[in-house]
């Protein structure tokens, strides 16, 4: 593999020299790479893809503007292929071989993870797209989390569902959580323990299923013998659709229903549930209600729908594609207002600023989590069947928490 | 034994290679690529003591694998072990399950065994999914050791590592190979009711192969979570782990020992050169491609086709 | 904890799922149980069906069964095409075991990343009038979603039973499986019949693929899942025995849905192959096999 190497940087230079060509300007200075690896086979390629047409977004927006510091911008990328054990390998190559200027993550929690202590060894800034509490391990000083889970990330994740519980009258007594066997739906879940501690809900069921079931009935039945007014579910897109229908088919009489399921943020996901979504309690990050509307985020998800057409991704992309173009945002106005690759000042510079993105104000707190949560509760209202354009307008997502991005009152008990 | 064979002289050349590898080369990214490429010969090497010299298919080295690793996590956790320590720790409990396997070498034969490993794997990772001491299903963080000997990183001392176990297991496989065991295995490959009639204590092999395995194996896995940090089950019992050890064994010859190890130093290296070059889908594409191109037109792998092209019967 | 109503639930969502796995591993059954063909890219041909039904679906609003049932010819060619590699390769060199095994490994990756490349890695679901719906009968109720599959599952496998037992291709296919000779002497081209038997399994696969795509959403990578609890089927079945397979299909689905009632989902796994390994270690040759 030795051999390789001057092969494949002979590539990336093409590349290079390619992309400067097409930016149409006299590029004098030597492009300024950004490296970074990313799923774009195997389990997670669905977002990691989605994630990458978002990041290009920015790179052809970014050159258009002049680059950052007067040089153009050029990605240097290498697909992880969902596998974790992959990462190491890719970011010393990209940090030792292919020389980047400065690196951002992959997507998710698995694929952040192994790449941290390289970052760490050359205290890098690290800005970084979906892992939940990854640096309540490492505890990196230029770890930056894009994900607006919060201060605690993990708690701070069911806040809003169990917050949102405990407001209603008569106030729910006892609650199901149920969660897939990985790492997001066990931390979330654990975070929905604490939190149903905290409003004194009694939990009445806390199990987790194989995520290779194929019938979430069952599953459900058993959660409804113990009749549960609240019922949490941490799960991955496909145990997200069998819980949602089986809840249906078996009439599932809890009060809330939802909360940390991931899935239904997918248009694909909500055209084929329809009605079966309504009334639903589930988090988001960004949805197209009006107090959400963020200066460039609709031009930024028009742009993304057009190039996203026929590429097999989510067609709308609400959930990942804006925070991916975010976090760059985040190291674009950082990089410009400090004037240089200087890691230590980008880091400072990092922690102190608010910084103004598609997806709305960013602040970091110390730990590199969102200095506050925006785990958007959202509920789901008036869905029409086999329809996939209600979901890019407002109306059919109300958020019902935090205060501040309210757009709608809460309906209660859930309705099936 | 008057002579020193070639063998041994290769063997030390390639440690001191190695060690001037580490001292003279700064970047990591070679160390890195290397430990991948070692560890998945480690694990070729491993099915083939088993799959290639006496025709029993194992479907689980994953479980093997993993169980290696996991063992690791736990021990490193418990008393915070040594790594040289706890590759022995997962040697051995590895070790203990390919003899449980090797008996059921007893009762199962050909497909049924193959599925009754698949079977076993299974079992494993979700005793590990529901094992919340080493993590369970959220996966379990474990942070770089400080301390890393004389050389100039952590990664380096890794790639040293397994350098020295890849090279082991070779000479343990290659003794298995051409000494008269060799020839009592190859015997239970070509047709073991056969073998034991004509006095080959078959038993005793068997299970000699299945555990030497699972040493394999298990040792193989051990240092995995220093060199990823992060472990979950879903990596650690990734198909992909028994798909190459299956496929580097076969694209490399199964019969001869030196089989695994050609045929996991060019499928591990393309796929690393794939990885960093060509990237997306076309990854697994080709390495699907290739197995089935090289199984289709060469059955013998490349120790075959050398084979066939000197004109030697294979 | 254990209540009439929960168990006779469970029981019958059971029975149900493991329709479900029957119509799953009817084909591997053919393969692998009769044919001695480790097609471990099975599943990965039942993911092509569900895309197929899918492609289908989206484009004409054709229920996703009859458009699985609508392909199945053109699965059973690829099928014919497919042994004859296998054929020329391996079978005719008596290289099948072990070399077949990594062939059909092989082409499990490339089936998955064509479909990659080719529509992508999101997620895909069907519509139909029937999906999300469900029957109450007394207190045991019955999603269509699983119910659907469960009675196409039936008719497959009774189908692909009786094709065996009566029909003079059916039998031959049999006696492939248990004396080659007889089969020669009869006059019968073992190749061809064969080639028959695993053309007639792959088309199996674009009706289990159709039933998937209504149970869940698929995406290619899917396949993987079933790759265990299919060959678990076949073996706990002991080879080549389709009845056997049905009643191993009814007992994994039930061990399934009575753990993840009564015990907790994420044990269900180690208890259905637990199960197997328990069946292994017992009756080498499976529940109905051939001692």
């Amino acid at each position: 593999m030795v051999g390789s190497a001057p092969r494949s940087l002979l590539r990336t230079l093409s590349i290079a020299l390619a992309s400067a060509a097409f930016a149409g300007s006299a590029a004098a200075a030597a492009p300024l790479k950004i490296g970074f690896s990313m799923a774009l086979t195997g389990g997670l390629a669905g977002a990691g893809k989605a994630a990458l047409i978002a990041m290009e977004i920015w790179r052809d927006d970014v050159n258009k503007k002049g680059g950052l510091l007067g040089r153009q911008v050029e990605f240097v990328y290498y697909d992880d292929a969902t596998q974790p054990a992959k990462v190491p390998g890719i970011y010393t190559k990209l940090l030792n071989v292919d020389k980047v200027d400065l690196v951002v993550s992959s997507y998710g929690t698995n694929e952040i993870a192994p790449a941290m202590p390289i970052v760490m060894r050359k205290k890098l800034v690290f800005p970084s797209l979906f892992g939940l509490a990854v640096n309540d391990q490492f505890k990196y000083n230029r770890y930056f989390q894009i994900m607006p889970a919060g201060p605690e990330p993990k708690v701070d994740w069911s806040r809003g569902f169990f917050d949102l519980a405990a407001e209603q009258k008569p106030k729910p007594k006892t609650v199901a959580i149920v969660a897939a066997d990985a790492e997001f739906p066990i931390n979330a879940a654990a975070g929905a323990r604490k939190n149903a501690q905290r409003h004194g809900f009694k939990v009445v069921y806390d199990k987790t299923y194989p995520p290779s079931t194929t019938d979430y009935t069952p599953i459900v039945r058993a959660i409804e013998a113990t009749k549960p007014d609240l019922v949490y579910v941490a799960s991955y897109p496909p145990d997200s659709v069998g819980m949602v229908k089986a809840a249906h088919e078996v009439g599932l009489k809890a009060k809330m229903f939802g909360g940390g399921m991931v899935g239904l943020q997918f248009a694909a996901i909500q055209k084929n549930l329809g009605p079966l979504l309504n009334n639903v309690i589930n988090y988001d990050f960004w949805v197209p209600e009006s107090t959400l509307d963020f200066p460039g985020v609709k031009e930024f998800l028009a742009r993304y729908q057009e190039e996203a057409k026929g590429k097999g991704v989510d067609p709308l992309g609400h959930y990942l594609p804006p925070f991916a173009y975010a976090y760059l945002q985040v190291l674009e106005q950082s990089v410009n207002s400090v004037k240089s690759l200087d890691q230590a000042k980008l880091a400072a510079h990092m922690h102190k600023t608010t910084f103004d993105t598609v997806v709305g104000k960013v602040k970091f707190g110390s730990n590199g989590e969102w200095a506050k949560t925006r785990v958007l509760m959202v509920q789901f209202r008036d869905v029409q069947p086999d329809n996939l354009e209600q979901f890019a307008g407002p109306g059919k997502r109300i958020v019902l928490y935090p205060k501040n991005w309210k757009s709608g009152d809460i309906v209660f008990p859930y309705k099936q | 034994m008057k002579k020193i064979s070639p063998f041994w002289i290769v063997v030390v050349a390639v440690i001191i290679a190695g060690l001037v590898f580490t001292s003279t080369v700064k970047n990591e990214y070679y160390f890195n690529a290397a430990y991948v490429v070692l560890q998945a010969l480690l694990m070729a090497v491993a099915w083939n003591v088993l799959g290639g010299f006496t025709g029993y298919v194992n479907f689980g080295s994953a479980g093997f694998f993993a169980v290696g690793a996991y063992t690791a996590i736990a021990l490193d956790k418990a008393f915070g072990l040594p790594l040289p320590l706890l590759i022995l720790a997962s040697g051995t409990v590895c070790g203990l399950i390919g003899l449980a396997l090797g008996y059921l070498t007893l009762r199962l034969k050909g497909v049924y065994f193959a599925i009754a490993t698949l079977a076993m794997a299974i079992v494993f990772e979700t005793l590990v999914v529901n094992w919340a001491y080493v993590g369970g299903a959220k996966g379990a963080y474990i942070l770089t050791p400080d301390s890393h000997l004389w050389f100039d990183s952590y990664i380096q001392m890794l790639f040293m590592v397994m350098l020295l176990l890849a090279l082991a297991a070779i000479a343990v496989s290659r003794y298995l190979n051409s000494s008269r065991l060799g020839r009592g295995l190859a015997a239970i490959r070509d047709d073991e009711v056969a073998a034991e009639c004509a006095g080959v204590p078959t038993l005793r092999l068997k299970l000699i192969s299945a555990t030497v395995m699972g040493v394999m194996m298990g040792v193989a896995g051990a240092p995995y979570p220093f060199f990823v940090t992060f472990v979950d089950p879903v990596s650690a019992f990734n198909l992909f782990i028994a798909v190459n050890s299956i496929a580097m064994p076969m694209i490399g010859g199964t019969a001869h020992w030196i089989g695994p190890v050609i045929g996991a130093l060019l499928v591990g290296s393309l796929q690393e050169i794939i990885t960093v070059t060509v990237s997306s889908e076309l990854n697994i594409l080709f390495v699907g491609l290739m197995l089935v191109g090289f199984i289709t037109l060469a059955p013998q792998g490349i120790v075959g086709l050398v084979r066939k092209f000197r004109g030697r019967k294979p | 904890m254990i209540s009439a109503d929960l168990f006779s639930n469970a029981v019958v969502s059971g029975i149900l799922l493991g329709g479900f796995y029957a119509a799953v591993a009817v084909g591997l059954a053919i393969t692998f149980g009769q044919l001695d063909i480790v097609n471990i890219a099975h599943p990965a041909f039942v993911i092509v069906g569900s895309y197929t039904a899918w492609i289908i679906n989206t484009r004409t609003g054709l229920d996703p069964v009859l458009a699985g049932i609508l392909v199945t010819p053109i699965f059973f060619l690829v099928g014919v095409a497919i042994y004859r590699i296998y054929y020329a390769a391996f079978e005719r060199t008596g290289q099948e075991s072990l070399s077949g095994l990594a062939f059909f490994f092989g082409l499990m990756f490339i089936i998955e990343v064509t479909l990659i490349l080719v529509y992508g890695v999101d997620y895909r679901l069907v519509n139909a009038a029937y999906i999300g719906e469900s029957i109450d009968i007394g207190f045991v109720g019955i999603p269509y979603r699983m119910l659907v599959p469960f009675i196409v599952a039936v008719l497959l496998t009774g189908g692909v039973y009786l094709y065996l037992s009566r029909t003079f291709t059916g039998r031959a296919i049999l006696a492939v499986a248990q004396d080659r000779l007889a089969l020669q002497l009869m006059g019968a081209d073992p190749v061809r019949v064969k080639q028959f038997a695993f053309g007639l399994a792959i088309a199996t696969t674009a009706i289990a693929g159709s039933l998937l795509i209504i149970i869940g959403p698929v995406e290619p990578s899917v396949g993987r899942l079933y790759i265990g609890r299919v060959f678990a089927i076949v073996v706990l079945a002991g080879m080549g025995s389709i009845p056997g397979m049905v009643v191993a299909a009814l007992i994994i689905g039930v061990v399934e849905t009575m753990v993840g009632t009564f015990m907790g989902p994420s044990w269900s796994p180690a208890v259905s192959f637990g199960v197997l390994l328990l069946t292994l270690a017992v009756r080498p040759a499976g529940l109905f096999g051939r001692q």
